[in-house]
């Protein structure tokens, strides 16, 4: 096995794909919905590592990429403003808007700064009265109770300089977006390990039900995401289709009470556009109406933004698990990391650039390499 | 962005009446918000995510996923120098912003932070 020795415990990894080898009698076709678990895929090979008849699909969970250009316009166009601190993830900088990115705003004089926290932009605020601190507060479940406790803490020390642009999307209402579109081919979820470990598994077993698909809670390093293979093959192989976590050091049933809380005082169920996808009813939040000064798009105006999405970029096809990024046309030759269509070449989480960085350009592997028992 | 890390809480103290520690991700120490998991205690472990702890992991798990995300670069990923980052990945040259910061002066690397 080309890739096996890479594995933090090889003996372990080699058995859970005999497992997989043995149990596979039919084609299916798993999704892995985090982008993070994407990476870990493509890094360590565990596609190829596969027998022939699973098949990973890469699913829609990279917050960077499924964000719309209409909201990165938006950011863009607050970050330029002089009297504006723009504060942001650093995965944001290279996401290409209409007609630049955060990375060409800031090297055009614009004041954009990058955070590890929501909380150290709030500090930026406090530190800067005379000035407007806005916060691109974008991301899964995983994200959205950080961006919520953020503006908590502004109303509660009466920050008034400081708001949200807020492009918050949650995972459940994407997968049913995915089963009711009349080209999906997913058969199994492999779900976000660290938005259960906010959200725990409440959601799914309605969805595992209504669409009769195994669902899979799993982590995101290679002997985990082998064992969330293992676990839904078998159950496919069963003809069961229950909600299973796969990761229990990190998730509980419950997830975390707390912060989900939070979650329903600060933000409300919205409709979201979601990158190259669409628009997916209930798949998002804003903020709720008693924290509505809070947010950026209220406080600026920014209504007026035309956008242009570059008519060669298939990145929604790719976060659908329609497409393959090598199998897009412009994939490493108009469309590179130095110079991006989409959000998918160049997020840390993007399966664009996942295919891009460990050279996955198309070609099949050899047998050899493919074998498990190599 | 979306790579929560596990961390130990290093010491613990209430600011602006909030529950805040000082967490050590494998040398990069931070300040992470405790509230979302409040009866975490020093010398315990949690998986954080921008700043905040969202879930108690046991020791020995998280000793494993450290070790493993240093070998694969995540930490550097994860707290080092996003501008250098972006010049790198864009072929540009980064400036330094009107914080005044240098932009290779931004974060700090796990390998910096031990030695």
């Amino acid at each position: 096995m080309k890739y096996i020795d890479e594995f933090q415990d090889p003996e372990l990894a080699r058995r859970l794909l005999d497992d997989i080898h043995a149990m596979a009698t039919r084609p299916w076709a798993l999704m892995e919905v985090c982008g993070g678990q994407t990476h870990t895929i493509i890094r360590h090979g565990i596609d190829q590592l596969l027998p022939e008849k699973v098949e990973l699909i890469h699913g829609p969970g990279c917050p960077v990429c499924v964000t719309p250009l209409e909201v990165i316009d938006k950011a863009l166009e607050i970050a330029a403003r002089p009297d504006v601190i723009f504060c942001s993830f650093g995965d944001m900088l290279r996401v290409p808007g209409t007609d630049r990115d955060l990375f060409r705003v800031r090297s055009e004089g614009g004041d954009v700064r990058v955070v590890y926290s929501p909380l150290d932009a709030l500090k930026t605020a406090q530190q800067n009265p005379d000035r407007e601190v806005v916060f691109f507060g974008i991301g899964f479940e995983t994200t959205a109770p950080p961006n919520a406790m953020t503006v908590y803490q502004a109303r509660k020390l009466g920050i008034r300089n400081f708001s949200l642009l807020v492009s918050h999307v949650r995972v459940p209402p994407a997968i049913e977006a995915i089963m009711t579109s009349p080209s999906c081919r997913v058969q199994a979820f492999l779900a976000a390990g660290h938005v259960c470990s906010v959200m725990g598994t409440a959601e799914y077993p309605a969805l595992a039900e209504r669409f009769q698909v195994p669902i899979v809670v799993t982590g995101f390093e290679p002997l985990d995401i082998l064992e969330g293979i293992r676990r839904t093959v078998g159950q496919l192989e069963r003809g069961e289709h229950t909600v299973d976590n796969a990761y229990p050091r990190a998730v509980r049933a419950e997830g975390n009470p707390a912060a989900q809380a939070m979650l329903a005082d600060v933000f409300e169920v919205t409709d979201r556009s979601w990158r190259g996808i669409g628009t997916i009813p209930a798949s998002g939040w804003r903020l709720s109406e008693r924290y509505r000064e809070y947010d950026a798009e209220h406080r600026f105006s920014v209504e007026n933004i035309t956008t242009r999405e570059p008519a060669a970029c298939r990145s929604g096809e790719v976060l659908q698990g329609l497409l393959k990024p090598h199998e897009c046309e412009a994939f490493g030759t108009t469309c590179t990391p130095r110079t991006p269509l989409g959000a998918t070449m160049v997020s840390s989480e993007g399966a664009c650039a996942a295919y891009y960085l460990y050279r996955r350009l198309g070609t099949t592997p050899t047998p050899q390499e493919a074998s498990p028992v190599a | 962005m979306c790579l929560a890390v596990p961390g130990k809480v290093l010491d613990i103290e209430e600011r602006d009446g909030t529950r805040m520690a000082t967490v050590d991700f494998g040398g990069v120490v931070k300040e992470v918000c405790l509230e979302y998991v409040p009866d975490l205690k020093v010398g315990e472990y949690a998986i954080v995510h921008v700043g905040f702890a969202l879930q108690r992991l046991d020791e020995e798990s998280a000793r494993q996923t450290l070790a493993l995300f240093e070998e694969l670069g995540l930490l550097q990923e994860e707290f080092g120098d996003p501008w250098e980052a972006a010049a790198a990945q864009g072929g540009q040259q980064a400036v330094p912003g009107a914080d005044g910061a240098p932009a290779a002066a931004v974060g700090t690397t796990a390998r910096e932070a031990r030695q």
